[in-house]
């Protein structure tokens, strides 16, 4: 089979590849893209936007639930299962089909299949186990993401021990569920299957939810969790599980000793490893870090010619990481990167969709405390904000940190509802340099939540208004 | 006629240049082609070509002077000739871009002043006027932080270069010029007097990075031996002239040996390999990487498949390629995939030196200076111009005999240069 060359191919067609593979066309290159399922990756089809459609069913039916206190009075509220996995699903697979269109508009050519590089610039496609295709790059881009990190000694059987691909097309809702891991999968799945009525215990092996958030962010949110039910266990390991008949009995121990928990499912969300398998890139001598393919500033490996972008270059795993490092990539290999950009990893939004949301970005205080900022900290509770009281969201707060000399904002953490919209004007903020005064100092519409934010850093400088 | 001379745009870039050193002093005379002086832009210390002929009479912006792009730099005309005029226009049209007037001490007077002392160990940029930002008119782009910061350090954000989107100033660029000596205030000193040396930690730029962590992988896992040969050169030179003198074109030495390295690499392709542990590759073409400093580092643009273009093709190809990787615009594919280095330092007069491997190729070529001195030749001493050439190879993948024999080959091409030609 004689090769088509390209200027550059692109394996995986994720929120990394796809949009490098976009970036590359709108800069006149020819750009082929592999991918062995539907175009959009993990984030299109099983990550972020499914999730997003099940949360809201969630939030949906929490609020007709709590409609009494709006004045509206609701009978036989009844959940049709099926229907809540299959709306989820036809998002999904309605912007898989708009991320096809993009390829086509842009003139990409998609690849559907397995790709193995046979050369840091050789790529072969296979579909069933047949070649269908062997293409040839000037350069060549890695994106194929990562897939759900098993515990070791305990397999997925993808029933009763399932990862979050599963969980988000279980055919029946669970009676019980054990969720491992406190990170932003475990949460959201928590609270999804908590919010419909399934009694969900959720496992921690250090002492908060969302280890690296700051403390008192997590401590409300674990707060909130078990008032809305969750069975929460920090400081606690998973010593071994067992699959029964009726489902599953999972070990645990903390401090005080060790205990047997029965559920039917356990969901297992402890992170992520490589899609590494069957690539080829072992042969060609490609330097790994923990894992995940190691990359310089410019995205390439070791093996000059061949790059890697996304999760399979190492944390953070996040969707929006990936495509900027897409851009960035693409724009160096072809020299287009005009004002010499690079990925800002100091400046990664990092955003959880359960209720009360939970975004933050930049430094905690305790993070900018041992880099050795002297810090400033202003907090502001959304039960001081008239709008939040409005709509019935007093939840949460948001918390600022700057740093004393110049009033730089170091970082913000929030949480409460619609945390994750709000953070967005605080990267803005960071990515130009604004001071705690320049926030303070701009007119925040009323009534908003965003108010919390001026508010908040007024309050770093006792100015705050509303409290 | 007297005739102005603007500040060109020396990169896409480029808004504004500094003026680091006037080449010409006022009232010499200047043709086209002269570099009358040495400008720094956003990417490069680069020379400025005067394309006037005539006196120059009027030097508009001192060393250390920061003009737009298009700004009036200088005035050419003929001796005595009157251009009040001229001047009046260049520095109208200045106040008006906002540049920075002549930068001396507060007391200065608000005409430019031409003959400014040089600074004190000159920092990137211009030398800060101690008022912050009094009296200046024109919009600086800076962050709010790097305001705050530069008001806090009674710095002039005018006098500073700004890194972000279009110039913008921010606290990376602040906290680099204090890193640079930039807050130092310039009291007047002597001119003759030593500026005292003082202990620095000067942070590890990505290109250091880079260049640390690679060559110290390479010097350390790979098992490096080096064969050294002394080549006569005497024909090369004659060849040269020759070429010159028939204006084909200057074709360096450098093109010549790199020509010759990619014949001989075709010969013997375990120099032109990379050792990959459970195999060898032998690559299928040639591309030839070049070793060229930069300010910072060093950044290695590459003659893809040499050994299929001609010495004049090589001559013209590196040419362009140094003159892009000085101003730092190499895309990557112009400076990565090498399988084969050289390494010059002839211009340096080194008369010989070994280099480390460049991973994952096989070898690298140092290339040392042309020696005159006294040689024999059928038992009587002549003089000779002789060039030591010393190649580092991978012993992985490259044996001591192959080693010898590509060096002799090498050698062979350089001392019969008719065969580059052919």
């Amino acid at each position: 089979m004689s090769f088509q060359n390209f200027d550059v191919v692109i394996i995986g067609g994720g929120p990394g590849g796809y949009v490098a593979a976009i970036r590359a066309a709108q800069l006149g290159k020819s750009v082929a893209i592999v991918e062995k399922e539907k175009l959009g990756g993990t984030c299109l089809n099983w990550g972020c936007i499914p999730t997003k459609a099940l949360l809201k069913s969630a939030e949906k039916f929490q609020s007709i639930q709590h409609s009494e206190e709006f004045g509206i009075s609701v009978k036989d509220v009844s959940v049709d299962w099926s229907k809540v996995i299959g709306q989820s699903r036809t998002v999904s697979s309605q912007i898989s089909g708009g991320v096809e269109f993009l390829m086509k508009k842009n003139k990409i050519s998609h690849f559907a299949g397995l790709a193995k590089l046979t050369s840091p610039s050789t790529v072969e496609v296979n579909n069933d186990g047949k070649k269908v295709a062997d293409l040839k790059g000037a350069q060549v881009i890695v994106a194929t993401g990562a897939k759900p990190r098993r515990i070791p000694g305990i397999e997925f059987d993808g029933k009763k021990i399932i990862s979050s691909k599963e969980a988000m097309i279980l055919d029946k809702q669970p009676k019980s569920m054990l969720v491992m891991g406190g990170g932003a999968i475990g949460i959201e799945f928590a609270y999804f299957y908590n919010a419909f009525g399934t009694k969900v215990t959720q496992i921690e092996m250090l002492d908060q939810l969302l280890p690296a958030e700051d403390a008192e962010v997590s401590q409300t949110l674990g707060r909130s969790f078990k008032k809305q039910g969750i069975d929460l266990l920090v400081k606690t390991k998973v010593e071994s599980v067992e699959t029964t008949s009726k489902g599953v009995k999972v070990t645990v121990s903390d401090a005080k000793g060790s205990k047997v928990i029965e559920a039917d499912i356990a969901l297992v969300a402890i992170g992520v490893e490589a899609n590494v398998a069957g690539l080829g890139i072992e042969t060609l001598g490609v330097e790994m870090n923990k894992g995940f393919i190691k990359v310089d500033e410019n995205f390439m490996t070791n093996v000059p010619g061949l790059y890697a972008i996304g999760d399979i270059a190492g944390p953070p795993w996040l969707a929006h990481v990936a495509s900027h490092e897409g851009i960035v990539a693409v724009e160096n290999m072809f020299g287009e990167n005009k004002s010499g950009h690079g990925v800002d990893y100091d400046n990664v939004p990092n955003c959880v969709y359960c209720q009360p949301q939970v975004a933050s970005i930049g430094l905690n205080e305790k993070a900018a405390k041992e880099k050795g900022h002297k810090v400033k900290v202003g907090k502001f509770p959304f039960q001081a904000s008239g709008k939040a009281k409005a709509i019935g969201e007093p939840e949460g707060f948001v918390k600022l940190v700057f740093d004393e000399e110049y009033g730089e904002l170091l970082g913000a953490q929030i949480i409460g509802t619609e945390a994750t919209e709000m953070i967005a004007e605080l990267g803005l903020a960071r990515a130009l340099e604004a001071t705690a005064e320049d926030i303070f100092r701009t007119m925040h519409a009323h009534p908003t939540l965003a108010e919390a934010v001026m508010e908040a850093s007024g309050a770093a400088y006792d100015q705050a208004i509303h409290i | 006629m007297a005739t102005q001379i603007s500040m060109p745009k020396l990169s896409d870039t480029m808004s504004i240049g500094v003026i680091l050193d006037w080449r010409k002093n006022e009232g010499e005379t200047i043709s086209s082609g002269d570099i009358i002086a040495e400008v720094e832009t956003d990417k490069a210390n680069m020379e400025l070509e005067n394309f006037e002929e005539g006196t120059l009479l009027k030097i508009m912006i001192p060393k250390g002077g920061k003009v737009p792009v298009g700004g009036t730099i200088a005035i050419v005309g003929e001796p005595g000739e009157n251009i009040d005029d001229l001047i009046k226009e260049a520095e109208a049209s200045l106040q008006s871009a906002a540049v920075e007037p002549a930068k001396e001490e507060a007391a200065a007077p608000a005409a430019p002043k031409l003959d400014v002392p040089p600074p004190v160990a000159a920092p990137p940029v211009a030398p800060p006027v101690s008022a912050p930002t009094a009296g200046r008119s024109g919009r600086v782009k800076a962050s709010p932080l790097a305001k705050r910061m530069a008001s806090a350090k009674g710095l002039d954000l005018g006098t500073i270069l700004g890194s972000g989107p279009g110039g913008r100033i921010v606290k990376k660029d602040i906290e680099s010029f204090m890193a640079s000596g930039g807050g130092r205030s310039l009291i007047s000193t002597y001119a003759n007097q030593l500026p005292a040396l003082e202990q620095k930690d000067v942070p590890v730029s990505q290109m250091r990075q880079v260049i640390a962590t690679r060559l110290l992988q390479s010097k350390t896992s790979t098992p490096h031996f080096y064969v050294t040969v002394e080549v006569d050169m005497t024909k090369a030179v004659e060849l040269r002239g020759a070429l010159k003198e028939a204006s084909v074109g200057s074709v360096s030495y450098n093109d010549m040996i790199v020509r010759a390295s990619a014949l001989s690499l075709r010969q013997f392709p375990e120099v032109n390999s990379s050792f990959y542990g459970e195999i060898i590759r032998l690559h299928g073409e040639v591309h030839i990487g070049i070793a060229v400093s930069i300010p910072d580092g060093l950044i290695t643009p590459v003659v893809r498949n040499a050994d299929q273009k001609s010495l004049i093709d090589i001559s013209e190809e590196t040419k362009e390629l140094a003159v892009r990787a000085k101003e730092k615009k190499l895309k990557p594919d112009e400076y990565t995939g090498s399988t084969f280095t050289t390494s010059n330092m002839g211009m340096f007069g080194v008369e010989n030196f070994s280099a480390i491997i460049n991973p994952p190729e096989a070898a690298i070529l140092a290339i040392s200076s042309i020696v005159n001195k006294p040689v024999v030749v059928d038992g009587q001493v002549v003089p000779g111009k002789r060039m030591n050439l010393t190649a580092s190879f991978d012993h992985r993948a490259v044996d001591g005999a192959t080693g010898a024999r590509f060096m002799k080959e090498l050698k062979r091409l350089l001392e019969n240069p008719i065969l580059l030609i052919l």
